[in-house]
């Protein structure tokens, strides 16, 4: 059986050695445990963008009559894109100052990012005050309901980020960080470019998609 | 071994309430999922109890009108099925795990306890639903809309949004129960411990924690779909402001067929646990078992619509065939199992029974199911009492068997006390006799068209006899948890002391005392084999001078320390 022929075969010691330092090796346990969450956070969005989708087509015309032109991409949602994908790149410069050793330029950039993640949650409040002001909300058809749930999860989503970004900007003021010990900061980058990226597309199918 | 003299005596079942309430060890957190599991697999029962009672002939007899029976119905699946399948199994793993890869613990402690402590509170916001106006979710644990849109026809009061947030709850706690073990399996293996060296347990809680990642996010935001239609008047499901209810099916199906093998892989990993060592034979065909966990997993995801046969808005050749093709690495693993025992010196004890039990009636449970993927005969079985039978091979069958031949091989090693065979034995048999007479007249009473999930039957029916006959089974697997419930209590005092290794395991569990101390392991024994155990105790490790002592690991040039918390971080 298997079992004899590996304890036959597998007699040579020098492997244990090298295979004594495995915890160590390779991709950390935070680090792993996040590209996880987000891989379980990529399905939660898959459900909501198949939702949207078979709504979508279940529903023509798209967006319906009376609000023909309430999504503009040129809008101020435009400024707000701009400014998230703008944090990413801040978010990933910050990664790379900690990588470095670089505490001040680490927090130069992760402060911008926090920055930048609360104008966006401002900005999407407004806009959402704006869409409320003509009249569309949650219960105004398949159209009003999956645009404020996909933006509204993504929000929240938003909000997380920015909270966790709240907490490795102070650990790093705190000096908790050197070119090391900074897996809070990877795994927050990480979860801070899903956060992006979900924006993005969020943003192609409900203001660019025609 | 070893570590009864380096270890101080630290009992790692007993302290004050305290330190069961805060703890973060793998072990106290297992045992408090297995019996927080086991609470509710008894909530849960007597309310199968009470569908039985109702059913037992035509009339409405206990119930005060039928809603309350759409209540017992519905709260005894979500109980059974969230509440004690899932998290049995997860329990098991998360007692099991670590100690099988040869790891002080889990890799995320604090997280490890936050996924046990919201299995009991979202049980009690479900249950909590009986309190409420209205009672508690009463629209099947499938909770199809339009059934569960806000409505007077349909389910007005809060018990069915409680139903939700419970299940989002209990969803969460499995996505990080998920994390967990694939950041634990994948990062805290011993020195030796390659993928390919791994327990079969190990092998099969990982595949499942990959559905678990990847299927469970996807019901969250079902039931957040659902919860925003019913309570901000959204249109996801609502059909009269342009929802599309099938959507619902879709999405809950994404999820709960993949859940299906959550709730099952791990049960198969403790049989195939159980096997090798009632056995005393390697497991027959070690990797192609892993394969066909893998393969398992990976089909799973394409096969949820055949539930949705009936709707008529799937493709159904696909599915359907999807749903054949995952009948074959299960195949396999059924000749897996049996030529693991063929030939092999068999120990009647009552964990191999048990696993015993899990085959044959698994196997029936397959076969069953194998007729309702054929499209033609689907559309004839399709929700009738056939259907039920067939779910409850699997579940109850398959996996509460396969719960219970685990908990009875490693109950020695978490209390370090053996249950009485007799006591076990007698609750076997009460088991399974009360199963099959409960469960097999449910296939006669789908082909003569009983549908599920009905209260009352017309006595002419024809369906009296067979009614009553699984009314008398569902009492005596009641009853048969009396033997179990006094073996646990009797043994955990008086029990036969077990010792480090009382079945002559194959795997690391065994290696360490019984129960072990907080931190798991003093000395691993060195890993050049899916089975460590076995090579130690036949002197296979250090290049075959089997003629030394055995048992004494002094004498043993192989074990050497392991870096202590060095997997930690």
């Amino acid at each position: 059986m298997t079992a004899e022929a590996h304890a036959m075969t597998a007699t040579a010691h020098a492997e244990p050695h090298a295979a004594a330092a495995g915890h160590s090796r390779g991709i950390s346990n935070p680090i792993l445990g996040m590209i996880l969450f987000i891989t379980s956070e990529v399905m939660f969005f898959s459900g909501l963008f198949a939702a949207y989708f078979a709504t979508r087509a279940a529903n023509q015309p798209w967006p319906p009559a009376a609000f023909k032109h309430i999504l503009d991409p040129l809008g101020p949602i435009m400024l707000a894109t701009i400014l998230l994908i703008t944090s990413s790149f801040t978010c990933q410069f910050a990664v790379w100052s900690i990588r470095k050793g670089d505490r001040k330029g680490y927090i130069r950039n992760i402060s911008i990012t926090f920055v930048l993640g609360i104008i966006f949650l401002i900005m999407q409040v407004y806009d959402y005050s704006l869409l409320f002001g003509e009249g569309m909300t949650l219960g105004s058809g398949p159209f009003g309901t999956t645009y404020f749930t996909l933006t509204g999860f993504h929000g929240a989503h938003v909000f997380g980020g920015v909270l966790m970004l709240g907490v490795v900007l102070y650990r790093g003021m705190a000096g908790q960080f050197s070119a090391k010990h900074h897996d809070a900061v990877e795994a927050v980058s990480l979860y801070w470019h899903f956060v992006d990226v979900v924006w993005i597309l969020l943003f192609s199918i409900l203001y660019l998609i025609p | 071994m070893a570590t009864h003299a380096l270890s101080p005596a630290v009992p790692a079942y007993r302290g004050g309430i305290y330190e069961w309430l805060t703890t973060t060890d793998h072990k106290k957190i297992g045992i408090m999922y297995v019996i927080n599991s086991f609470v509710f697999f008894l909530i849960g029962g007597i309310f199968a109890l009470l569908v039985r009672t109702e059913l037992a002939q035509p009339g409405i007899q206990i119930f005060t009108n039928e809603h309350v029976y759409n209540e017992s119905f519905s709260i005894h699946a979500t109980v059974m099925i969230f509440l004690f399948i899932i998290p049995m199994l997860a329990g098991l793993g998360t007692y099991i795990v670590p100690l099988q890869i040869g790891a002080p613990d889990m890799a995320f402690p604090r997280i490890n306890a936050l996924s046990f402590w919201m299995l009991p509170l979202g049980g009690i916001l479900l249950l909590a639903g009986f309190l409420t106006p209205g009672g508690a979710a009463a629209a099947g644990w499938t909770s199809y809309p339009p059934l569960t849109e806000r409505g007077p026809l349909a389910s007005p009061g809060p018990g069915q949004d409680l139903w939700i947030v419970a299940l989002i709850l209990i969803g969460t706690s499995s996505i990080l129960g998920g994390i967990n073990f694939l950041v634990t399996i994948f990062k805290m293996r011993a020195p030796g411990m390659t993928l390919f060296r791994m327990p079969i347990m190990v092998w099969t809680v990982l595949v499942t924690s990959v559905l678990v990642v990847m299927a469970t996010p996807v019901i969250t935001s079902a039931l957040v779909m659902l919860f925003i239609d019913r309570n901000y008047g959204g249109s996801f499901f609502n059909f009269q402001t342009g929802g599309i209810p099938v959507l619902y099916q879709n999405v809950f199906w994404f999820y709960s067929h993949p859940a299906v093998y959550v709730m099952v892989l791990p049960a198969m990993g403790v049989i195939s646990e159980v096997l090798p060592v009632f056995s005393r034979k390697p497991l027959f065909g070690y990797k192609a078992f892993i394969f066909a966990t893998a393969g398992i997993g990976a089909l799973g995801f394409s096969v949820w619509a055949h539930h949705m046969f009936t709707t008529g808005a799937v493709f159904l050749p696909f599915f359907a065939l999807m749903t054949f093709m995952i009948a074959v690495p299960t195949g396999v693993k059924m000749f897996n199992w049996i030529f693991t025992m063929f030939r092999g010196q068999l120990t009647f004890s009552t964990p191999l029974i048990f696993a015993i039990g899990f085959l044959t009636m698994f196997l029936i449970g397959g076969i069953n199911g194998a007729f309702s993927a054929a499209v033609p005969v689907d559309f004839a079985l399709h929700d009738t009492y056939w259907v039920v039978a067939h779910l409850h091979y699997v579940l109850f069958g398959g996996s509460a068997f396969g719960v219970f031949a685990g908990i009875y091989y490693w109950f020695p090693k978490m209390t370090g006390r053996m249950l009485d065979e007799t006591l076990g034995k007698v609750h076997f048999v009460l088991m399974f006799v009360g199963f099959n007479l409960t469960f097999f007249p449910m296939h006669m009473l789908g082909l003569a068209g009983m549908p599920r999930r009905i209260a009352d039957y017309a006595g002419d029916a024809g369906w009296n006899d067979w009614n009553l006959v699984a009314t008398i089974g569902g009492f005596i697997i009641g009853v048969s948890m009396l033997p179990f419930i006094w073996n646990v209590l009797v043994s955990l005092r008086g029990g036969k002391i077990a010792g480090d290794d009382p079945w002559e395991g194959n795997t690391l569990e065994w290696a360490t005392s019984s129960p072990p101390p907080p931190y798991n392991f003093d000395r691993l024994p060195d890993i050049r084999s899916e089975r460590p155990l076995f090579d130690q105790r036949h002197g296979l490790l250090s290049g075959g001078h089997g003629g030394g002592d055995h048992d004494d690991p002094a004498h043993d040039d192989a074990p050497k320390a392991i870096p202590a918390g060095g997997a930690a971080s």
